[in-house]
């Protein structure tokens, strides 16, 4: 058993776009065929795993596929190659609400689109109430809802959709309708099921809330995937992605702004000289060196040493430390951060750093891959493992007449 | 594993029945709703129907059907009654299955769900109204022809069957086919007229017969033929199936089984028509709406 709460396999689909549609018998006949069309690629070869229990971001511009995967993925459009994998009861909020009529009172919607996500009557019967209080139209229940607010009506819609209990939900810029009350309800219910071991997959423009609320997520551009990780790392690369990514000629990518630049990364032995290969217990100091162009108001540096798997094994980050400088004035500088020790197991690593004005989506630079360090094996090492625990086998004892107490 | 996987199935079917039942909760329940006289106008409707065409062709033009064969009824009103109704849930039931993925289009493009269902709960609401006002129509029967009407009237419900039978499987192949061609309903629209008159809703079959006479008497031919219009008149299964419920209501006798046999082939070939179009093309017309 994997527990993969969704599986995508290279999924590709096409849409047909057609010249000068026509959808009629007329201009069918007349013209001897169905109007010309070109295949239109919404999704390229896309896969990706969401594990059970995560809540998993979609990011991308307008219209690079993110629905049309999330559609997929629901069952209501076919891929035209590849496969995709789903694991319990699914419920899909690609529009709440849909299926209301306008005719019918929000009581008889409420059985009928529970009805449609799949609930049975008994089982709405039991939860009304729960539904009614969540979506808060107590008053207008028996109303036409053609006389709700829209407000009011996403409300019901995502009452009755949250209530399906299910095990997978698929979110599609839901959240950016209702106001912030409703919003801020809506955050919370989904961080209740999270809890629960739920599976969310979510769609949104929103980049705090991705950067806060999902754990994974991945970007897609023009129907292909771009990257997959963890969804600080994906924001950053996805509102970084304005500016192109340069590469450097001494090895190294940069990324930014460019209102300051990293000029050099080293680390530092024990002694204060400059290394490339350290031991896994000694302590070491990381040195920036940069170029400031402009004056940059409140800046957060942050460095990270990532194995040869782009993981990042260590992270300090100038916010979670609440080191933020007040302002970082054009010229030259240089900063030091001390390591107590990179305990990894033997490899080849890579030290990164970034420096952006706080609050900005884009960084002023992203300097990566530029400064290659190596790890020896300690006397502790072991293989098949990502960190150096400092540890020892001790205390055999045999031959005792009965267990130990 | 088996088990599990069993009860899943089981659970999922119910859940479609749910759903079914639900859409035509909503089909029933919408249909008249914010009116003044709700659901009497189910029953206000055929009856202005059956007095206006009444008056019009019995009284003007004095169209004269057969008496009944067991009730002996003879009232032209009535006769046509039965006709009236029948063709509206043919007809409306096509009609309303035919436009059920284009007016759920919204559904469709957001939400999974067995499709089928949509286009099945157009045609069992139709198929609700059309019962109440067949019912109607036999009481009154039962009234002016006595009691007898009782022994034969449970005929309905097999008749009923395969009339939604017909109904869905027409219905189906039309509400792909309007995915792709818009303009069908028009074409449809056309057909609708032309069967309006060829199935005998307010022609009696001596009209036709004497229509036939005439036509041999005068040695009209079609490509050195004499023209069949009786035998098209009769191969038509709207007509057969006004026929049969004409003489379970109108007549209180059994269906010839001839038309029995014929609507029983009819209704099995439209749904299996149907139900192969639609296994076809349900996945894909979703990205043509
Ligand atoms: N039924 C369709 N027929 C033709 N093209 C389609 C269809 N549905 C989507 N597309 C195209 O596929 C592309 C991806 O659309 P999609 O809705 O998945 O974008 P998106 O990432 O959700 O965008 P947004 O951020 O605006 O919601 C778009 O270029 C769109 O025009
Ligand atoms: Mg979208």
């Amino acid at each position: 058993m994997t527990d993969n709460a969704v599986e995508v396999r290279n999924v590709s689909k096409t849409f047909r776009v057609y010249h000068d549609r026509n959808q009629s018998i007329k201009a069918t006949v007349l013209k001897g065929g169905r109007a010309k069309y070109e295949e239109f690629w919404a999704l390229r070869d896309v896969s990706l795993e969401v594990p059970k229990g995560l809540t998993f971001g979609l990011l991308g511009l307008n219209g690079s596929g993110k629905s049309t995967l999330l559609k997929c993925i629901a069952g209501i459009l076919q891929p035209n190659e590849g496969s995709i994998t789903t694991r319990g009861r699914m419920a899909a909020m690609l529009e709440v609400g849909s299926g209301f009529h306008p005719e019918l009172s929000g009581r008889e919607n409420v059985y009928l689109n529970g009805a449609i996500l799949g609930m049975s009557d008994r089982e709405i019967d039991r939860k009304l109430d729960s539904i009614i209080d969540f979506a808060g139209v107590e008053r207008f229940i028996d109303h036409p809802v053609k006389n709700y607010s829209s407000g009011m009506y996403v409300r019901l819609g995502f009452s009755v959709a949250i209530h399906t209990q299910p095990e997978l939900m698929l979110v599609d810029e839901v959240l950016a309708v209702g106001d912030k009350d409703f919003q801020a309800k809506c955050l919370s219910k989904f961080d209740e099921l999270k809890e629960e071991g739920k599976t969310v997959v979510v769609v949104s423009h929103s980049m705090g809330t991705m950067r806060t609320f999902c754990d994974r997520a991945a970007w897609l551009q023009e129907g292909e995937l771009q990257s997959v990780g963890t969804a600080a790392e994906v924001v950053d690369q996805y509102a970084g992605s304005g500016e192109p990514v340069i590469e450097l000629p001494g090895g190294g990518k940069r990324r930014g702004s460019g209102e300051a630049i990293f000029t050099r990364i080293q680390v530092l032995g024990a002694d204060g000289l400059p290394r490339d290969e350290f031991a896994p217990d000694e302590p070491v100091r990381l040195r920036l060196d940069f170029e400031a162009k402009e004056r940059i108001n409140r800046p957060v540096f942050s460095a990270s040493v990532v194995n040869a798997h782009q993981l990042n094994m260590f992270r300090i980050n100038g916010i979670d430390r609440k080191w933020i400088p007040d302002v970082l004035e054009p010229g030259f500088g240089s900063l030091e951060i001390e390591v107590s020790s990179l305990p990894f197991a033997s490899g080849d690593y890579h030290v990164n750093a970034e420096l952006r004005e706080q609050g900005s989506p884009v960084p002023a630079d992203d300097l990566r891959e530029a400064c290659p360090i190596k790890l020896r094996r300690g006397d502790q090492w072991t293989a098949r493992s990502l960190v150096y625990v400092p540890s020892a086998f001790d205390g055999l004892k045999m031959g005792l007449s009965a267990p130990r107490s | 594993m088996t088990a599990g996987l069993e009860r899943e199935r089981s659970g999922s079917r119910t859940i479609t029945v749910n759903l079914l039942k639900n859409l035509t909760l909503r089909e029933v329940r919408s249909e008249y709703k914010r009116t003044a006289l709700g659901r009497l106008w189910s029953l206000i409707n055929p009856l202005a129907q059956i007095a206006i065409y009444g008056v019009v062709f019995g009284v003007i033009f004095g169209a004269e059907p057969e008496p009944g064969i067991n009730s002996g009824i003879h009232l032209f009103a009535l006769w046509l009654g039965v006709g009236i109704v029948t063709w509206g849930f043919i007809n409306g039931g096509i009609r309303e299955a035919m436009q059920s993925f284009l007016s759920y289009q919204g559904l469709l493009k957001k939400v999974s769900l067995p499709r089928w269902t949509l286009p099945a709960s157009k045609v069992l609401a139709k198929g609700i109204t059309y019962l109440t006002e067949i019912l109607v129509v036999a009481i009154i029967c039962g009234v002016l022809g006595g009691w007898e009407i009782l022994l034969r009237i449970w005929m309905l419900v097999p008749l009923l069957a395969l009339t939604a039978m017909f109904i869905y499987g027409i219905g189906l192949v039309l509400a792909i086919g309007i995915v792709y061609f818009r303009d069908l309903e028009h074409f449809w629209g056309i057909l609708t007229q032309i069967f309006f008159y060829a199935s005998g809703i307010m022609i009696p079959r001596t009209t036709v017969e004497a229509a036939q006479a005439s036509l041999d008497a005068g040695g009209h031919t079609l490509l050195g033929a004499p023209i069949p219009l009786l035998a098209l008149f009769e191969a038509n299964p709207v007509y057969q199936f006004l026929t049969a419920y004409r003489r379970v209501v109108y007549d209180f006798a059994f269906p010839e089984w001839q038309i029995m046999l014929s609507l029983a082939l009819w209704s099995i070939g439209a749904l299996v028509v149907g139900l192969f179009v639609y296994s076809r093309y349900q996945a894909k017309i979703v990205e043509e709406l």
